[in-house]
């Protein structure tokens, strides 16, 4: 059996751990409301840019829709767009995120596609590299930053644009966490390039005047609307991992709490038994006499 | 009889207001939105916003860096890519 003075020193490391956590908790659950309200705020702007997208791309199709709308004319090269957190302390976010895109890949694969990856954040990268270290063709480094904001997701969008214009690619899926509820953060995986039509679409009927041309716009919208989506993705990357570290942090505030009673009564016992030891040994001595 | 008008970033909606007219700079001109304008989409170049709270009045200016309007039955929408 651990001897008093280990167990007291286990005590104490175990209480201060759990001020760690539970510090950590607090902090998480401040930052997860500012996060929420950033990802609110965010919205609108989303949901009228789809619905301007959506109501041109019905408009404009066939041979005069850009690029990014129609693609590259082929799909064999796949891009995953692979969004992680640049901290770790939230539990199992982002393993669930690297087996969603393992997941994905390994499909890709099978359909015989080309696969590559294109990481945000810091935590991806070395699950990822593990398996498929010659398939990640950059990685883009969001913890240079304190909050990632949209010029962030503008620089990243803007890469990944580039990068189709060069045909290094000819489809992109954006795999990135959705938060649900501080309990729940799904992985999801949505095709960005080329542009899947919204399915919001509205069409009013009125005669709309373009300025300039529907394709000049819809040329200008389109890159400003993968710009949004990364920029969405980011917001729900930061929500969902404040979520997950409040919750990961309160399971283990609470089981820091748990192992300090059960040490704490095992303390309480070998000190007792300590006690009746010497008592015993004591009245013995006193009853040779 | 007031023209409906929102500005939007990607960080936030910035004004949800009423003006008599808007004043936008379109990527081949500025133009002037009053209620009842026909549906109308423009790109947008950086510039200034005026905001006419009545007919006459000293506008109120807001700096945009490029963008898009859109004028529906609704009012006008102008998705800023950020305000100066």
């Amino acid at each position: 059996m651990a001897s008093l003075k280990e167990l007291k020193g286990r005590i104490d490391s175990v209480k201060s751990t759990q001020k760690i956590t539970k510090a950590k908790q607090m902090v998480a659950a401040a930052k997860l409301r500012k996060a929420q309200a950033a990802a609110e705020a965010a919205r609108p702007y989303a949901e009228r840019l789809a619905g301007v997208v959506a109501s041109l791309s019905g408009k404009v199709s066939g041979d005069g829709a850009p690029k990014l709308l129609a693609g590259s004319g082929s799909d064999k090269r796949h891009l995953l767009v692979v969004v992680n957190t640049d901290k770790g302390l939230c539990g199992g976010l982002n393993s669930n995120i690297v087996k969603e895109a393992k997941a994905q890949a390994q499909e890709l694969a099978e359909e015989g596609k080309e696969v590559m990856f294109y990481l945000v954040g810091k935590k991806g990268k070395a699950p990822l590299e593990r398996e498929y270290a010659s398939r990640i063709v950059k990685h883009f480094d969001t913890s240079v930053v304190r909050n990632p904001g949209f010029a962030e997701a503008e620089g990243a969008a803007e890469e990944l644009l580039a990068m189709f214009e060069e045909d290094k690619f000819d489809v992109a899926h954006l795999i990135y966490p959705v938060f649900k509820s501080a309990l729940a953060q799904d992985p999801v995986t949505q095709q960005i390039i080329p542009a899947p039509p919204p399915d919001t679409a509205d069409d009013t009927g009125a005669a709309v005047e373009y300025e300039p041309g529907e394709e000049e716009i819809l040329e200008q919208l389109l890159p400003r609307y993968i710009k949004t989506q990364l920029f969405g993705s980011l917001l729900e990357r930061e929500a969902s991992e404040q979520g997950a570290s409040m919750t990961a942090m309160d399971n283990a505030t609470r089981n820091a709490g748990d192992m300090i009673n059960r040490l704490t009564i095992q303390y309480n016992r070998s000190r007792q038994a300590a006690i009746t030891t010497e008592l015993v040994e004591i009245i013995s001595g006193a009853e040779a006499l | 009889m007031a023209l409906k008008f929102e500005i939007v970033t990607p960080e936030k909606l910035v004004r949800s207001d009423e003006a008599y007219m808007v004043v936008v700079p379109g990527a081949e001109g500025d133009f002037g939105v009053l209620e009842g304008h026909a549906p109308l989409m423009s790109t947008l170049r950086d510039g200034t916003i005026s905001v006419y709270a009545s007919d006459g009045a000293t506008p109120e200016t807001l700096t945009i860096e490029g963008g898009f309007a859109e004028v529906s039955e609704t009012g006008l929408t102008i998705l800023a890519e950020a305000i100066g």
